[in-house]
């Protein structure tokens, strides 16, 4: 396979690299503002990566991806909480929950399709919402303040902000890379056909329940990584990472770079949270601006800003 | 026993809440197959005209009128600028997309009225309680709400059942090509539903104004509500909105009142305390999910084909 330059190459290049070089940057102007921005940038690039592998190219449109970046983020929580710093046994205990909770909802959930699924793990998300509001020992409504990030015996020291950048990079990158790869795979093409036509899929033997199942603890999982990383980052957790808006900001950021593709998600993800950073620059109420924005992509922009870069060239 | 009775009209009281919401939102869905989000927005709004009028009228009744009025035509213009050009569209752009005007409008509402909440003030009458039955007092205005909202109930049915318009909305339903071929002017029906869904959204909200405070993103966590009636019941079916609304009002009121209270015969006083409130606050999602995967399409399916 040969790779042309496209104008889409081309911004997927630039834009790693400019992931690459943020720590840079800071280091020469000194600020960590931007470093700041970005970490949680690439975060949520990888929750919207997940939600991309069921929603993109499952055809699942989940409402309650939410749970996940809570389920992560909560682990991680409660265990610094109880005195269980260390990150060896922190992050594989909170992926081991995120897969749990995938494999009960998704066993539920796909039972139904359509808009019946989208409000079903609406319902699941808000479920995890009231029991962390419920949490009064671990600061319920108020949320939980981490005081100590998880700690890898040395390896890495994620207090440090350039290397906790690095390892939020490096572990989107490998999550793209992932999806990249099971979405060309003989699982990737059954779960994409099972989006198309599952009924055809499921007279040619496949048994599409479980493809899609697997698919969806996969996602889970991936969303549960981002729920741990963004504890670590902000140090603190609360339920209003549940929040159902919070569900809704990662369909946005997924669609909004392009469902479906596999770098979508991120240009996504970049493209709304500066936005929103640079709105609310501009004026304190940019969600007046940003809101009839993603009415005009939904209208115009299909395929999302991945779409519009791929579209050949008119004239 | 008495506690239990006055928590029951309560819960029938925030079904009636329910349905008003309900009822627009299964109506949308059902005829134009739209996911509308902003319904919640549109309920916001009502309450936020209606507390506006009162203060500029001093009359809660015309106040009321008035922001009824204003919803309407706020919805009617919403659908032709923006819900128009989402219909037999996917259901993931209309999610989107009505995301989309819950951020506008949260923050239309801010810039207008600013960020503090407003209140609707109720008039004298209404804050006295009446005996409904021997030793059971309950206030009025939670007893008008049950009633009023009865008889918007009923009218809808008559409308929906018994008028000509109703009758184009029904067979809009089942089949739009087929009402469009008749030469009915099926754009101007859609425009006429959205409305009517609006107005019946801003009534809610106005009349829960005066229970909670006016507030940016009150119609959000009701809103959720509202979709697991209109699932429960069976999406575009009114008498299913109806039952589910009562049945979803008298679960959540009930649970919350005595939920804690059971926990704590089985369980120690610390874990009914921390579980509690949680679980009385999943129920209703329990409920939903249990219906939809025992009953996929709802309690009360609308027929289609």
């Amino acid at each position: 396979m040969t790779a042309r330059i496209t104008p889409r190459n081309a911004a997927v290049v630039a834009l790693l690299i400019i992931l690459a070089l943020v720590p840079v940057y800071c280091a020469l102007t000194g600020g960590t503002f931007a470093l700041s921005l970005f970490t949680r940038i690439v975060i949520f690039a990888l929750a919207a990566v997940a939600l991309n592998l069921v929603m993109g190219f499952g055809g699942m449109v989940s409402f309650g991806h939410a749970a996940f970046l809570g389920l992560g983020g909560y682990t991680v929580g409660i265990l610094a909480k109880e005195g269980v710093g260390s990150g060896f046994v922190q992050w594989p205990l909170a992926l081991l929950v995120s897969a749990l909770f995938a494999l009960g909802v998704g066993a539920l959930s796909l039972r139904t399709r359509g808009v019946y699924f989208i409000m079903i793990t609406l319902a699941f998300a808000q479920m995890a919402y009231y029991v962390a509001s419920g949490l009064d020992r671990y600061g319920g409504d108020d949320g939980l303040t981490i005081y100590h990030r998880s700690t890898f015996a040395g390896v890495i020291d994620l207090s440090n902000k350039t290397q906790f950048y690095y390892l939020c990079l490096a572990l989107l990158i490998a999550a793209v890379y992932l999806v990249s790869r099971l979405v060309n795979s003989r699982f990737g093409l059954v779960i994409q056909g099972a989006r198309s036509n599952e009924r055809r899929m499921r007279a040619l033997g496949f048994p599409t329940f479980r493809y899609k199942l697997t698919c969806f603890v996969i996602s889970g999982v991936l969303c549960g990584l981002a729920g741990v990383l963004l504890a670590n980052h902000t140090d603190f957790i609360s339920p209003a990472i549940m929040h159902w808006t919070r569900s809704g900001d990662l369909i946005v950021m997924a669609v909004l770079g392009g469902m479906g593709t596999v770098m979508g998600p991120v240009i996504g993800a970049v493209t709304l949270l500066l936005l929103e950073e640079g709105l609310s620059r501009v004026t304190e109420y940019w969600p007046i601006i940003l809101g009839p924005l993603i009415l005009l992509v939904v209208l115009f922009a299909r395929g999302g800003i991945d779409g519009v870069l791929a579209r050949p060239g008119r004239g | 026993m008495l506690y239990f009775i006055e928590q029951c009209l309560n819960g029938v009281q925030l079904g009636m809440l329910l349905f008003l919401l309900a009822a627009g939102l299964t109506l949308v869905f059902g005829i134009m197959d739209l996911v509308n989000l902003a319904h919640g927005s549109l309920y916001m709004i009502g309450a936020y005209f209606a507390a506006t009028f009162a203060a500029l009228t001093g009359s809660f009744v015309l106040a009321a009128v008035l922001a009824l009025i204003a919803t309407l035509v706020v919805g009617m213009a919403v659908e032709v600028i923006v819900m128009r050009r989402l219909y037999g569209r996917d259901h993931l752009d209309h999610v989107l997309g009505t995301f989309g005007l819950i951020l506008f409008f949260n923050e239309l509402v801010r810039l207008i009225w600013g960020p503090a909440g407003m209140t609707l003030p109720l008039p004298a009458e209404m804050l006295t309680a009446v005996q409904v039955l021997p030793g059971i007092y309950y206030p009025v205005y939670r007893l008008v709400i049950i009633v009023v909202t009865l008889a918007v109930a009923a009218a809808l049915y008559l409308f929906i059942m018994r008028t000509r318009i109703g009758m184009l909305i029904r067979a809009g339903a089942s089949n739009r090509e087929m009402v469009g071929a008749l030469g009915v002017n099926i754009k101007l029906l859609y425009t006429l539903v959205f409305g009517l869904g609006a107005a019946l959204a801003g009534f809610a909200g106005l009349m829960q104004a005066p229970i909670l405070t006016v507030q940016i993103g009150m119609g959000e966590n009701i809103l959720i509500l509202a979709f697991v009636v209109i699932i429960i019941g069976g999406i575009g079916s009114i008498r299913g909105a109806f039952v589910a609304s009562v049945f979803v009002g008298i679960v959540d009121t009930i649970g919350r009142a005595f939920l804690p209270d059971l926990l704590r015969t089985v369980l120690n006083e610390n874990a009914a305390a921390t579980l509690g409130p949680s679980l009385s606050s999943m129920l209703i999602y329990m409920l939903m999910a249990a219906v939809l995967v025992f009953r996929p399409e709802g309690l009360f399916p609308a027929s289609r084909r």
